[in-house]
């Protein structure tokens, strides 16, 4: 006998007939209604962390730094490999299954779960995994995104399956220009304005990476290095888009009431927030190419939870999925931070620099630090996790204010179609 | 008796003149220019377009066959003449042909049509012609040859032009062909060629018609003949009987070039599109034989005012300003392409998806009424589910939304302008640009669009619909 409960809400009508008062009125208390969902706030902490060097690791193949990234976290944790009772693991294009975990760490008997979210996977790994944690079944879970961008040759990221005529001619930078394009027009951006308010960002995201000693892409450039670069999708040239990096980071979580077990300046999972849509901007002519509402959504999500009112003077440091550029002044718009179409006041005041009012990217950014597709959102945590515990690892890197409160946005898609996860971590009170 | 009952006419967007052809070769220069496709046109494309300028404003459900007629179809086998009915919305229950091989093929597909709608089996039907042909690099031909596509709607009632006398006959000859492994047009000696080839057919042909209609020179309005070149056909004028600056069609070498099987039907149409009601046209076409036809325009030609024709689009041009662009256009040379992958060719994918990617047709939601492409199952706006109908989208213009010019891109023409349109200011589409100038791409300017090959991936062709700047005078 089946518990009633259980019987699935899309089941067929007619066999479901007998249930129908019991069925309907579960449908009636959920339809049209947000997720009665007790928060994630403070039940789930980090107690470990690792990331490999970034970069065009040649001479390293995605176990190498699965390898690296997980003993760091290890160590960092102090605890063994023998510890860990489930893992989650995430990439999008450089291995299947949780066996490409379980081979190169040894990991035996244990349940793992690969995921993907496109470029928000390996912030998936920490969503996913946390919530196990929550649910209590899991005590020390191990949470590891990788990617192996290099061996392929390409330029820019693999398509993987392609539509043969609605899918070619697609590349990232090429969907994320067309948003920039738009943002010009409506905000009154002459080309030129909003080539150089994006070259900005560059500069400041390059300058974060160049203290960096894990960064993909270690060197500071000029405003007109940015301009003058060679075009990839106009708006866009080279240094509005991220690198193309190998690289791989790690996580250890646990239950927030253990965590004192490991170590004292852990971090807690203060907010989660994932808001997917159809993705449709392309075909509906409703879409404005300058909103991002599938990262509002994710930010109100994880503001909730957290019990952020003011985000821009609650939060002390931020991390951004700068794909490319553009994406991070979209962003800063979407989550909240600067009113629509004003971004770029803040950026000309130089609001989000290493020792600004608001550090964003304060490790350099996908733009520096590279982009390892699956690794890029645990990267993101990594940064936010040191910073905490003021563990940068160059003093002129460590913020110089008090960092208790941050955001880590990392996301996949673009303009029209966004898969944003946006993580709120907070040190314990 | 059939006749013509409307026209439609294409010429790709691209002039290289002469000269930078010269240029390459230290040769001398023909005079003027020639249309050439863009990388992403073959054949198949330049006839869709003609024959959707042909039955602009005619229920397309009317036409009963459509024959496509080409010495460069895309496939060697497989049919054109299906996917041109499919890319111009033609209904299913009618019978296709292509007709092939032979410089002649326009003419043989129009004086087929002509037989079909006089024995009764068709009303009404369309006749294509196009052509991409190659002459070998630094050869004349190179330099003579032009792109270009013709259209003519033959049936019985409203016709524009009568056609009073056709005349076929047949001539075995080796003078200019190509073998299945061929990239570039053989021929053999030039004087073998033009006097036992072309003078003597032609000669033979436009006699033997006269004759048989009792008419002389001077009974003749305006004479549309086929020729290889410019210098053949004043010479063939003349030999003719015909008045060069008054009575004969101008062939438009300086402006167009020779576009192969559809050069003959694209003077007609320019003829047609001056002509008067009462005019009586001589019109001859030359391959493997002759084709001469005697036609009488009638007072309805007036209501075939709005094509584009050949008129509309000689005047809209842009040009190719280097030889090495056409080089690559027409994959006459290896060139390095940007490090991406190549692009899937899925034939069940184009053939489940054949209405939204080759009729082009959207899915407007009968609940709400929105509209959509690609087609959506469920309404984007009300969630209505299956409750949608097809409606055609290729003859919207629209406005450029946003874009972005991809330098990243696989394409045959980088960089690849990426374009989100809004057709009839409401219907979004996401779709590349073609036949665009990159400084002037702008939100705001005014799209249509046009039938494209997307890539030759998988060894066969994959097409598509593109935006363009409208093509106008």
């Amino acid at each position: 006998m089946i518990p009633e409960a259980c019987i699935p809400i899309t089941g067929n009508a007619d066999q479901s007939e007998k249930h129908d008062t019991k069925r309907n009125s579960i449908l009636h208390a959920s339809r049209g209604r947000k997720p009665k969902m007790e928060t994630i706030k403070d039940k789930v902490a980090i107690i470990g962390m690792g990331c490999c060097k970034f970069g065009e690791n040649w001479d390293k193949g995605a176990d190498d730094m699965i390898i690296d990234a997980a003993y760091e976290a290890y160590e960092d944790a102090g605890i063994d490999r023998k510890d860990i009772q489930a893992a989650w693991v995430g990439t999008t294009m450089s291995g299947h299954g949780g066996v490409t975990l379980a081979a190169p760490l040894k990991l035996d008997r244990i349940p793992i779960t690969h995921v993907e979210n496109f470029c928000a996977t390996g912030m998936e790994t920490l969503r996913s995994a946390s919530f196990a944690v929550a649910c209590g079944a899991y005590d020390i879970v191990l949470c590891v995104g990788f990617e192996k961008l290099k061996d392929t040759g390409l330029a820019g990221l693999p398509a993987g399956y392609m539509h043969p005529v609605l899918g070619i001619n697609v590349t990232a930078p090429g969907r994320w220009a067309m948003g920039a394009t738009r943002y010009f027009h409506v905000y009154g951006l002459s080309p030129n304005e909003g080539r150089e308010t994006l070259a900005k960002i560059s500069v400041k995201n390059h300058y974060n990476g160049a203290r960096h000693p894990k960064a993909h892409l270690r060197r500071e450039v000029t405003i007109e290095q940015v301009l003058n670069a060679p075009l990839i999708a106009w708006p866009l040239g080279l240094f509005d888009c991220c690198g193309n990096t190998d690289g791989a980071a790690a996580a250890i979580i646990t239950r927030a009431e253990l965590a004192k077990n490991f170590r004292d300046d852990y971090v807690l999972i203060k907010g989660i927030g994932l808001a997917i849509g159809p993705g449709l901007g392309k075909e509906d002519a409703d879409y404005d190419y300058v909103h991002l509402p599938e990262t509002e959504f994710a930010a109100q999500q994880a503001y909730q939870q957290a019990g952020i009112k003011n985000p821009r003077k609650e939060l002390d440091i931020l991390e951004l999925h700068d794909c490319f550029t553009i994406s991070e002044l979209m962003t800063l718009e979407a989550i909240g931070i600067c009113p629509k179409g004003k971004a770029k006041e803040d950026i000309d005041a130089g609001t989000f620099t290493l020792h600004g009012e608001l550090p964003v990217n304060a490790d350099g950014g996908l733009k520096s630090f590279g982009h390892p597709v699956g690794a890029s959102g645990l990267r993101e945590c990594y940064e936010i996790y040191k910073q905490m515990q003021g563990k940068a690892e160059l003093p002129e890197r460590q913020l110089k204010k008090e960092v208790r409160l941050g955001l880590s946005h990392n996301q996949g898609g673009h303009p029209g179609s966004l898969l944003p996860i946006i993580t709120i971590l907070g040190r314990k009170e | 008796m059939a006749g013509i009952v409307s026209y439609g006419a294409y010429i790709p967007v691209y002039r290289l003149s002469r000269a930078e052809i010269a240029r390459a070769w230290g040769r001398r220069a023909a005079p003027g220019e020639k249309a050439v496709a863009n990388y992403d046109e073959d054949s198949a494309t330049m006839a869709v377009e003609a024959v959707i300028d042909c039955l602009k404003g005619i229920d397309k459900q009317t036409v009963d066959a459509l024959y496509f007629a080409s010495t460069t179809s895309p496939y060697r086998e497989k049919q054109t003449a299906s996917l041109v009915a499919l890319a111009a919305d033609l209904r299913r229950q009618i019978v296709t042909a292509d007709f092939t091989n032979s410089l002649r093929s326009g003419t043989i597909a129009l004086r087929a049509a002509v037989d079909a709608v006089n024995s009764g089996s068709a009303k009404r039907v369309t006749v294509t012609a196009s052509d991409c042909r190659l002459g070998i690099p630094q050869s004349p031909y190179e330099q003579d040859f032009g792109d270009g596509a013709a259209a003519l709607l033959l049936g019985n009632e409203d016709v524009i032009c009568e056609i009073e006398s056709a005349y076929s006959h047949t001539d075995e000859i080796i003078d200019i062909w190509r073998l299945e492994t061929d990239q570039f047009i053989k021929a053999w000696e030039d004087r073998f060629v033009i006097a036992e080839g072309y003078v003597r057919n032609m000669k033979e042909a436009v006699s033997n018609i006269m004759k048989k209609q009792g008419l002389s020179a001077k009974d003749i309005t305006k004479a549309v003949f086929y020729a290889p070149d410019e210098r053949r056909h004043a010479e063939m004028a003349r030999e003719l009987g015909f008045d060069l600056k008054t009575q004969v069609q101008n062939p438009m070498f300086d402006r167009l070039g020779n576009t192969g099987c559809a050069f003959a039907m694209m003077m007609l149409i320019a003829a047609l599109e001056s002509s008067k009601p009462g005019d009586r046209i001589l019109f001859a076409n030359y391959g493997d034989g002759c084709d001469a036809f005697v036609l009488r325009v009638t007072p309805e030609i007036e209501n075939m005012r709005n094509r584009r024709g050949v008129k509309v689009h000689l005047a809209s041009k842009m040009p190719l300003l280097n030889y090495e662009k056409y080089l690559r256009f027409r994959q006459i040379i290896p060139v390095e392409a940007q490090a991406r992958e190549a692009a899937n060719a899925f034939p069940p994918v184009a053939w489940r998806e054949r209405e939204q990617l080759i009729s082009f047709h959207g899915s407007k939601c009968k609940r709400c009424g929105k509209i959509f492409h690609p087609m959506q199952r469920v309404c984007i706006k009300c969630g209505a589910k299956d409750e949608w109908e097809g409606v055609p989208l290729s003859h919207r213009k629209g406005i450029l939304y946003t874009y972005c010019i991809d330098y990243l891109a696989l394409s045959g023409d980088p960089p690849t302008v990426v374009s989100k349109v809004h057709l009839d200011g409401e219907i979004g589409v996401y779709c590349l640009m073609t036949d665009r100038d990159i400084d002037k791409v702008r939100i705001g300017m005014p799209v249509e669009m046009t039938f494209r090959k997307m890539h030759d991936s998988g060894g066969m062709h994959t097409y598509y619909w593109k935006c363009r700047p409208i093509r106008e005078a």
